[in-house]
């Protein structure tokens, strides 16, 4: 069945006030910044959507992509593994200032949560975290001798993903390691937003080249020659 | 006791690449090999020849090299560091959920991780100090399940002297038991039902003398083997 193709702001119209939405990108590599910044015109222009809980690895970095999501206070909640790096300054003032929560999840675990939720696995039993204060309070059991925590699945309303190219039916493939944690999300949320640099026809892309079959992608916008976080980050670049 | 002063103790220690040069040596050929972020990364200059490791890096990528020259960087490519690199001939590249199940699978030979304590029950704390500023973990904790061998890298004292082999952590903990082998700026040591078995040492500095500087008992099995490295810049 074909998924619709929208422009950027119809595509990122579905997120409402409170909702919880996954960002895929790890550091700059995947992260849909065209998309995030359409979400951000939208704020900017309306105040909405605000109290977002966002999942991503990160929490953003610069002032630009979630960095400038944080910053203008559209985020009530981080889910992440490293919050921490070396330019996070919009996360680390809020967080430190209690103005924005934050759920830490090892990074592993987050991703087999967010897979979990798109294979309809409630729980699941994983050693890491075990003795440590990211398992407090969690239910542990032994599995041939090893201490192991339950984690629960992590869904999402919607997920905003960058993958490579797509065609009509929604089938992706991606560019080098900005693969990551895209197609995890894309059958962890209900509603999953591609944003892809081309475009292509049924057929276009060879079958057993699929990395994301079509079944888990609701909408897809085409952004041609998409921005690289990484690079608005070095040229100081502020969406804000 | 003898007890060894500091400016002596900073004459004699090997660098941090000579650590890294002396943990490469133990990497078998045909080994895939995790390296944590920082000090472990430089195990891969000192790569024995004639030995064909396989990188495997968190965001999804077995089979990378060195770091392209600057100006060629695909930010797309990039490794668990953030730092650009390049593929082999033979790379794979894959998605999160898989690059964490090679981990937590048992597929992955060795991960070599930094540390701030390690205990000698194999208990490691390397995430963060204490309870201030922004937490953050990634794949640490994940990565110290899973491997065939969990190796630290350290200096064998913290920079204000205090002993980072210990008894117990104080630090928060990234994983209990889990490390087999500690690779310091002044001995090897295993970690072997519950105990600390001293492997090699430098040849300037006594067993007492080592034993003052370490945080818990060093036990001797079978003779102790010289530590030495090649001068490195």
């Amino acid at each position: 069945m074909n998924c619709t193709t929208l422009p950027l702001a119809d595509a990122v119209s579905v997120i409402e006030d409170n909702s919880v939405v996954m960002i895929s990108g790890f550091g700059g590599s995947g992260t849909p910044i065209e998309l995030i910044h359409a979400l951000i015109d939208r704020f900017k222009a309306s105040g909405s959507p605000n109290n977002l809980t966002i999942i991503n690895n990160n929490a953003g970095t610069g002032k630009v992509g979630i960095a400038a999501m944080i910053k203008l206070g559209m985020v009530k909640k981080m889910i992440c593994s490293f919050p921490r790096s070396s330019d996070a300054h919009a996360f680390s003032e809020k967080y430190l200032a209690g103005e924005i929560e934050l759920e830490l999840v090892p990074q592993g675990t987050l991703a087999e949560r967010i897979r979990a939720a798109g294979a309809g696995i409630p729980a699941f039993f994983t050693p890491a975290g075990f003795g440590t204060e990211l398992a407090e309070g969690k239910t542990v059991q032994e599995f041939d001798g090893k201490p192991c925590v339950m984690e629960h699945w992590l869904k999402a309303d919607v997920a905003l993903i960058k993958a490579d190219i797509a065609d009509s039916h929604g089938n992706l493939t991606y560019r080098l390691a900005a693969r990551n944690f895209s197609p995890l999300m894309c059958m962890a949320a209900h509603h999953t937003v591609a944003q892809v640099s081309q475009l292509v026809n049924p057929g276009g892309i060879n079958p057993e080249h699929v990395v994301t079959p079509g079944i888990f992608v609701e909408a897809v916008v085409e952004v041609p020659n998409p921005k690289q976080e990484e690079l608005l980050i070095r040229a100081g670049e502020d969406y804000t | 006791m003898s007890i060894i002063n500091p400016e002596n103790l900073k004459q004699i220690k090997l660098t941090n690449t000579q650590i890294a040069w002396r943990a490469a040596q133990d990497i078998q050929d045909g080994a895939y090999v995790n390296l944590g972020i920082g000090i472990p990364e430089l195990i891969a200059r000192y790569q024995p020849q004639g030995r064909q490791v396989t990188y495997h890096t968190e965001n999804g990528v077995l089979g990378f090299g060195e770091a392209p020259a600057e100006g060629r960087e695909d930010w797309d490519l990039i490794n668990a560091g953030k730092k650009a690199i390049t593929l082999n001939n033979g790379a794979a590249i894959f998605h999160h959920a898989d690059s964490f199940a090679m981990v937590r699978g048992g597929h992955l030979d060795l991960a070599v991780l930094g540390a701030y304590q390690v205990s000698q029950t194999g208990d490691l704390a390397n995430w963060r100090v204490g309870s201030k500023g922004v937490p953050a973990v990634g794949g640490a904790m994940d990565l110290v399940h899973g491997a065939k061998a969990v190796a630290v890298i350290t200096d064998h004292v913290s920079k204000d002297g205090k002993p980072k082999l210990v008894e117990q952590c104080t630090f928060p903990l990234t994983g209990v038991g889990c490390i087999t082998r500690v690779y310091t700026s002044l001995a090897v040591v295993d970690i072997q039902h519950q105990k600390f078995v001293l492997r090699e040492k430098l040849p300037d500095l006594s067993f007492e003398q080592l034993q003052s500087l370490t945080g818990a008992t060093l036990h001797v099995e079978n003779e102790v083997a010289t530590l030495n490295a090649p001068p490195i810049d």
